[in-house]
């Protein structure tokens, strides 16, 4: 009893992390799979066919070459704009600077039903009925990208000393020098945060992509479409890979911020 | 009187508020008429100030005095609203703070944490495009003490080598100003005396003017050749420290630089050398260059360490104004000297502090004593200002 209490916390917190941890184990496990029905999600057999083979069904990369598209354009787009509307809303007073701050919460606040339908009915409206597809995907996922980059960057901007860039101007640097030896290089991690974010939350958007694409598929429609016939093996392989590039993207960067420390003490 | 007269002499500020100076020194720093307002608050009205080429000044004054403003100003990190600036006979007023040869030690240090320490301090000679910049900055953490921290990032070094780096990396650039924001502000009591002294040191070795902001007055006169005390965005009076501290001129200075008892008099005759005081039915006579009010009235000022105590009816040593019927109230024994406040027959206390010469005895409370001063350590103001303007504690008075 006494042994049970004195380590409550530790196995409380294995459980939670047990907990999160299983259906990422599910994903990486069923990658290796031999399904011997494609409609029973049971583990059958151990085989690499799934990994040598991700492109068995064609229609499944061409979805996900789009949905990478459609992340990595997106991601350039609202970063740009989000971190320089950042920067507009702490650095500058203008008139509805505070109602803009303000709005710049709806696209999160408001169900993602919502705003999809009502991008629909905004498209539909304009007339874009018949051209439903990779580009109005695009839009809709630029603009609620937009608002998470704004939000992020602007909170660490908000942390940043402007006397850092006063002191910067007081030895000899220019406004453009300042911005990209100073300002810019501590802002980064914040702008690279919200890279990340944007890329993750237009790669795996369904609700806003679905009412908005039209004839188009993306990943999370393909797998949406083909679950009730049975998933196949490579979607777990993609799942598996997508889970290891975010390990490797931050456990990267720790490791490169801990050597550099480590270097210098 | 004569002592008078040392004390004095050559108290004349470089150039007396109201009249516009014929000449602003051409090699030094100058302020004329210098206005910021944010919105309707007057931060500095109409400053005046200059300061000779490689001298040492400290702006000292309390929060919100309008020093840090006039410090960023001559740094171009605020437009002033009016007024002009030059700096070396050249006009400075509207250059962005990378056009002028004037650099900054932030209060807050301000340090790029993105940065090692070397490009830190090299910062400044890479934005000019400076040649040798990797053994100018050896040289220059060096005189700083920082040669071996060269790599680290400011975020591992203490509280007092941040400063130092701070210092450095304003210094290395050798500026024609050298501007100072509080720059001891952050660091213990023990590591600010020992860098006054540094400061101070580095100063005189590479003779540079120095423009120095704090509230701290130990601090100003410790490092500064002159003080400005400034009040509600004016100076109030400038000088060597020792000149502010024996002949203030206002009761902001007498309070907020050091302590002084303002006693209430009026004025009965003046003569070429010395103003007769009436003080509460006892006439003292202060010297004239060390009254600094036209009126009819005034605040005859001392320094608690110029009053001499004694037992009531004895001969005090000084040959001069002698108040009797005072009643000791307190008493606090400091080691080097006892610190007394005693109370006078109208009522005030007034404070007195004895050094522990072992020549009188220490007095206690409620013993009858007489007190004395020099005639020559006392100064007279304005009846008019605030008997308690700037004073830090509420029983000063």
């Amino acid at each position: 009893m006494a042994w049970l209490r004195r380590n409550l916390v530790l196995i409380l917190g294995i459980a939670v992390l047990v907990y999160t941890f299983v259906p990422i184990f599910v994903v990486v496990l069923m990658s290796f799979n031999d399904p011997a029905s494609r409609l029973i999600y049971s583990f059958d057999g151990f085989t690499l066919h799934n990994w040598l083979n991700l492109c068995e069904d064609p229609s499944m990369c061409s979805a996900l070459g789009r949905s990478v598209q459609i992340g990595l354009l997106s991601t350039v787009v609202s970063t740009i704009l989000g971190t320089m509307a950042a920067f507009a809303l702490v650095r500058h007073d203008f008139r509805g600077r505070s109602a803009t701050n303000l709005l710049i919460f709806l696209p999160m606040a408001a169900p993602e039903i919502v705003l999809g339908s009502s991008l629909l009915a905004l498209f539909v409206g304009a007339g874009f009925a018949g051209q439903l597809g990779f580009w109005t995907i695009l839009i809709a996922h630029i603009m609620f990208c937009l608002s998470f980059v704004v939000v992020t960057v602007r909170a660490r901007l908000a942390g940043l000393d402007d006397t850092l860039e006063q002191a910067a101007m007081d030895l000899y640097a220019t406004p453009q020098q300042t911005f990209w030896r100073v300002t810019f290089p501590l802002v980064f991690p914040g702008i690279l945060g919200a890279a990340l974010l944007s890329f993750s939350l237009s790669f795996d958007d369904f609700i806003v992509t679905n009412l908005n694409a039209g004839q188009t598929t993306t990943f999370p429609m393909y797998v949406w479409g083909v679950a009730q016939r049975g998933v196949p093996m490579q979607v777990n392989v993609v799942g598996t890979i997508m889970f290891l590039i975010s390990v490797v993207i931050v456990v990267g960067g720790e490791v490169v911020s801990r050597r550099r420390s480590r270097a210098l003490a | 009187m004569s002592q008078a007269a040392e004390t004095t002499r050559g108290h004349e500020r470089p150039a007396p508020p109201g009249e516009p100076s014929a000449a602003p020194s051409s090699d030094g720093l100058s302020l004329r008429a210098v206005t910021k307002s944010f919105g309707g608050f007057h931060a500095v009205r109409s400053l005046d100030l200059d300061v000779p080429r490689g001298s040492f000044i400290a702006l000292l004054g309390p929060s919100g005095c309008g020093k840090t403003t006039t410090l960023r100003m001559v740094a171009g990190l605020e437009v002033p609203t009016s007024g002009t600036i030059t700096l070396a006979g050249q006009d400075i007023t509207r250059l962005k703070p990378y056009q002028r040869p004037v650099n900054t030690v932030f209060q807050s240090y301000a340090l790029f944490p993105h940065l090692d320490i070397f490009e830190n301090v090299a910062f400044g000679l890479r934005r000019r495009k400076a040649k040798d910049v990797d053994a100018t900055v050896r040289q220059m953490l060096d005189l700083v003490e920082l040669g071996s921290q060269a790599r680290k990032r400011p975020a591992q070094l203490s509280g007092g080598q941040q400063q130092r780096v701070a210092l450095a990396r304003a210094l290395i650039n050798n500026p024609e100003v050298l501007l100072l924001d509080e720059p001891l502000g952050a660091l213990d009591l023990k590591l600010r005396r020992s860098m006054q002294v540094e400061i101070k040191r580095i100063q005189t070795d590479v003779g540079r003017t120095f423009v120095h902001v704090t509230h701290d007055q130990e601090e100003a006169m410790t490092m500064a050749d002159t003080v400005a005390v400034m009040n509600a965005g004016v100076i109030e009076q400038m000088g060597a420290p020792a000149e502010l501290y024996e002949n203030p001129r206002s009761t902001f200075v007498a309070n907020f630089l050091g302590q002084s008892n303002l006693i209430a008099g009026r004025v009965v005759s003046r003569s070429a050398d010395v103003v007769t005081v009436d003080m509460h039915g006892i006439q003292v006579s202060v010297p004239a260059a060390r009254s600094h009010t036209d009126g009819d009235g005034g605040w005859v000022g001392i320094r608690p360490e110029k009053v001499l105590i004694g037992e009531a009816g004895s001969q005090l040593d000084a040959p001069g104004n002698t108040i009797p019927g005072g009643v000791v109230s307190d008493v606090s024994f400091v080691g080097v000297s006892t610190q007394y406040l005693v109370r006078m027959p109208w009522g005030q206390e007034l404070q007195v502090f004895s050094q522990n010469t072992g020549r009188t005895r220490i007095f206690e409370t409620g013993d009858q004593v007489e007190l004395s001063w020099r005639p020559e350590y006392a100064f007279l103001l304005d009846a008019a200002q605030d008997a308690s303007a700037g004073a830090q504690r509420a029983d000063s008075d």
